[in-house]
């Protein structure tokens, strides 16, 4: 018989149609128009951003929508230093956890306009935008975050939202 | 994510995502040997030390955990032991048509295999009904070398 086989082609491929549904529908709707916003939990009275219809914690419905600044400190972050299928960011990047002002957990994106191995817990960071012709209701139109020269921010103001 | 903005109040988003992944993978050498005689319109399984085929072969017996004895030919044509009508088919399988997915146990094997059976209509399906490979014209050593099985009497 001839040669055994020795790899053979496996692809996955699943076709999704993704409902962004009623809160993560405003909140992209306010990105698209330069802003975050948030909810309050009636219950534990945190602010959640994205929004969402219940409070994971409390399991309530959530209460008032609140606006969020597009600004805020980095709590918890990552340098990614391994290349991987599908990257698009030149290596080492850096992805974040950032608090924004007004919300209680923090946001993921990425910082740029620093060195990798100057980002630090408590560095305040804002979003760059997309210029308002070019935004549309996706995260993209957030392209990153950048420091915004402030003093870091203290331990204590986010210690109990990592 | 693209963004496409519908529903009758306009606040309904929807979202293309599409999740895929390109893998390859490295078969070993029992399975490297089925996948060779598919490509030569033939079916072997894996004979264990008590006698039993297995088909699609594995390298060791699930009963003992031996490693299997040999390879062995098995036939052409086998039973359907269960099946499960597919109506609306979906992109990448067997058939683009309704079709059966079944488990045959081909003559000479222990174990039932995964395929699908073109029938035409459920009402043409039956557990314990012979079918037989219907082999791919072009093969290249690949579970998709059977294109499907039919039934006997067809």
């Amino acid at each position: 018989m001839a040669d055994p086989i020795k790899v053979v082609k496996i692809p996955i491929h699943l076709d999704f149609q993704v409902l962004a549904g009623r809160d993560y529908a405003r909140f992209l709707t306010a990105i698209a128009e330069g802003r975050f916003v948030g909810r309050r939990c009636p219950s534990c009275k945190k602010v959640y951003v994205p929004p969402r219809g219940a409070c994971p914690t409390c399991a309530v419905v959530m209460g008032e929508e609140v606006p969020v600044a597009d600004r805020g400190c980095v709590t918890t972050f990552c340098v990614v230093n391994v290349p991987y299928e599908g990257q698009t960011m030149k290596l080492p990047y850096v992805y974040a956890s950032n608090l924004l002002d007004g919300a209680d957990i923090p946001f993921p994106h990425l910082i740029t306009g620093i060195e990798a191995k100057d980002v630090r817990m408590g560095l305040r960071v804002k979003a760059d935008w997309l210029p308002a012709a070019e935004r549309k209701p996706t995260m993209e139109s957030v392209r990153w975050f950048t420091p915004t020269g402030e003093p870091d921010a203290p331990y204590d103001s986010y210690k109990d939202h990592l | 994510m693209k963004h496409v903005l519908v529903g009758a109040m306009g606040t309904e988003m929807i979202a293309p995502y599409v999740l895929e992944y390109t893998y390859r993978r490295s078969v070993g050498p029992v399975l490297g040997r089925f996948l060779a005689a598919l490509r030569e319109a033939r079916v072997e399984g894996a004979r264990t030390h008590s006698g039993k085929v297995i088909v699609p072969p594995t390298e060791y017996d699930p009963d003992s955990g031996e490693a299997v004895a040999d390879m062995v030919e098995v036939g052409q044509v086998g039973v359907v032991t269960a099946w499960a009508w597919m109506g609306e088919p979906m992109r990448n399988q067997p058939l683009d048509k309704p079709f059966a997915w079944a488990l045959v146990k081909l003559d000479g094997a222990d174990t039932a295999m995964l395929h699908a059976v073109d029938a035409g209509s459920p009402e043409r399906m039956a557990s314990g009904m012979r079918v037989r490979i219907r082999w791919r014209q072009q093969r290249e050593g690949s579970i998709r070398d059977i294109e499907c099985f039919e039934p006997e009497a067809a």
